[in-house]
C-alpha cells in the first residue's frame, strides 16, 4: 500500500497532463468555417462499400470526410472527389489517417458494388456508404443538410438535388470545418494536416 | 425560358446571315474530354468553343454512335445545394468562346453500347441551332482527372481539334 501511496501523485500528476492535452484549452487555427461544438459528433447506421454494415463508430482513429452524392451524379459529385482525391494527395502519407465518406443521397440505385467501383475510381481512401432511405435521411438531418429527388423524365432517369458541402470530423469523431464547393484547396489541406497531426487520439 | 427566347432568336439570326455562315463553320473546339465513370454510369464530357465568326452561334446539344443519349446540361450551387438541369443552348459569342467545364454546363453522356476506358478517344457530333454540326474528338479521361490533361499527355487527337488559339 505504500506503494500505492507513493504512486498517487505521480499518477494524478500524469493524468492531469492527459486531460490538459486532450481538452485543447487552445484551439486548433483552422481555416476553413470552424463548427467545432455547432454540429453533432459523426453517427450513422448505414451499409459501406462491401455490404457490411457500419456506424460512426468504426471511424473513430480517423479524420473523416463527409460528403453527400449520388453516382448518377456526372458532374459535381465526380469533381468534388477528384477534387478530394487531389488533396488526399497532398497529404502525403498521412492522408492514411484520413477516410473520404460519400453517402449516398439516391440508395434505390446505388447498391454497396456500384458505390465501391465509383469510390474506387476516385481514391483508395474513399468509402461509400448506402442504406434505407430513413437512415439516410437521418444522417442528412444530422448535419442541417438536405437532398431532394427532381421529377424524372419519360425513360425512368432522375438527378438528385444535394448539399453540396464537405463535413470534416477529428479522430474522436467531432465535427470540426465545413469545406464548401468555393472554399480554397489550401486552407482545406492546411486544416486536414492540423487535424492528422494533432494528438486528437482516442 | 430566356435561353429558348435566345436561341429562337440566335437561329433567326443566323439563317438570316445566309447560307454560308454556319455556325460549325466558325466554331473550333478544344479540350474535348470525357470524365469516364464506372460501369454504364452517365459521364460529363467537356469542351472549350471558339467562334471565329461575327455572328453568334449556339450549342444545342451533342450526339454519339456509342452513347444511346446525350443531354446538354448545366450544374449549379445555390444555397449550399447543388442542383443539375437541362438547357436549351449554349451561346458561343462573336470572337468569342463558350466553356463546358466541371461544375457548369457539360453534355451528359449516357447508356454506353460499349465500355469506354481512360484513354480512348470517343467521337462527339457537337450540334448548333442553325442546324450545322461539327464532329469532335473526345478523349477519354479517368474518374479523378481534373481537365483534359494536356498537361501530361498531349492526346494526338487534339493537335487537329485546336489550331487556332488565337492568343485567348
Amino acid at each position: 500500500m505504500k506503494l500505492c501511496r507513493a504512486f498517487l501523485p505521480a499518477l494524478l500528476l500524469v493524468a492531469g497532463l492527459l486531460l490538459a492535452g486532450c481538452q485543447h484549452d487552445e484551439p486548433l487555427p483552422l481555416r476553413l468555417t470552424n463548427i467545432s461544438g455547432h454540429m453533432p459528433d459523426l453517427d450513422f447506421k448505414l451499409t459501406d462499400d462491401l455490404g457490411k454494415p457500419v456506424t460512426g463508430a468504426d471511424y473513430r482513429g480517423k479524420v473523416a470526410l463527409l460528403y453527400f452524392g449520388y453516382t448518377h451524379c456526372p458532374d459535381v459529385c465526380p469533381l468534388t472527389l477528384a477534387q478530394l482525391h487531389v488533396v488526399m494527395q497532398r497529404l502525403g502519407p498521412l492522408a492514411d489517417g484520413a477516410r473520404i465518406l460519400f453517402v449516398s443521397v439516391d440508395p434505390a440505385r446505388d447498391t454497396p458494388a456500384i458505390m465501391h467501383a465509383y469510390v474506387n475510381a476516385f481514391d483508395p481512401r474513399a468509402v461509400g456508404l448506402t442504406g434505407e432511405a430513413r437512415a439516410i435521411e437521418a444522417l442528412s438531418k444530422r448535419y442541417r443538410s438536405a437532398f431532394s429527388r427532381e421529377p424524372g423524365s419519360a425513360d425512368g432517369n432522375y438527378e438528385v438535388s444535394h448539399s453540396s458541402a464537405i463535413y470534416v470530423f477529428d479522430r474522436d469523431g467531432r465535427a470540426r470545418v465545413l469545406a464548401t464547393p468555393s472554399a480554397s484547396q489550401d486552407d482545406l489541406v492546411h486544416d486536414l494536416h492540423l487535424l492528422l497531426d494533432t494528438g486528437t487520439h482516442r | 425560358m430566356k435561353s429558348t427566347m435566345l436561341s429562337l432568336l440566335l437561329a433567326g439570326l443566323l439563317l438570316a446571315g445566309g447560307a454560308h455562315a454556319t455556325a460549325a463553320e466558325h466554331v473550333h473546339a478544344s479540350h474535348a474530354w470525357i470524365r469516364v465513370l464506372p460501369g454504364d454510369l452517365p459521364a460529363g464530357a467537356y469542351v472549350t468553343l471558339q467562334n471565329d465568326g461575327d455572328l453568334p452561334a449556339a450549342l444545342s446539344g451533342a450526339s454519339s454512335t456509342i452513347y444511346a443519349d446525350v443531354m446538354l446540361h448545366q450544374s449549379s450551387t445555390a444555397g449550399g445545394m447543388s442542383r443539375m438541369a437541362m438547357v436549351d443552348a449554349v451561346t458561343v459569342p462573336a470572337h468569342g468562346k463558350a466553356v463546358l467545364a466541371p461544375a457548369g454546363y457539360h453534355l451528359m453522356l449516357m447508356q454506353p453500347s460499349v465500355p469506354v476506358k481512360p484513354g480512348d478517344t470517343i467521337q462527339l457530333t457537337l450540334k448548333f441551332t442553325d442546324g450545322s454540326t461539327l464532329a469532335t474528338d473526345f478523349i477519354a479521361r479517368p474518374a479523378n482527372a481534373m481537365d483534359a490533361g494536356e498537361g501530361h499527355a498531349m492526346p494526338p487527337m487534339e493537335h487537329a481539334a485546336m489550331p487556332h488559339t488565337n492568343g485567348h
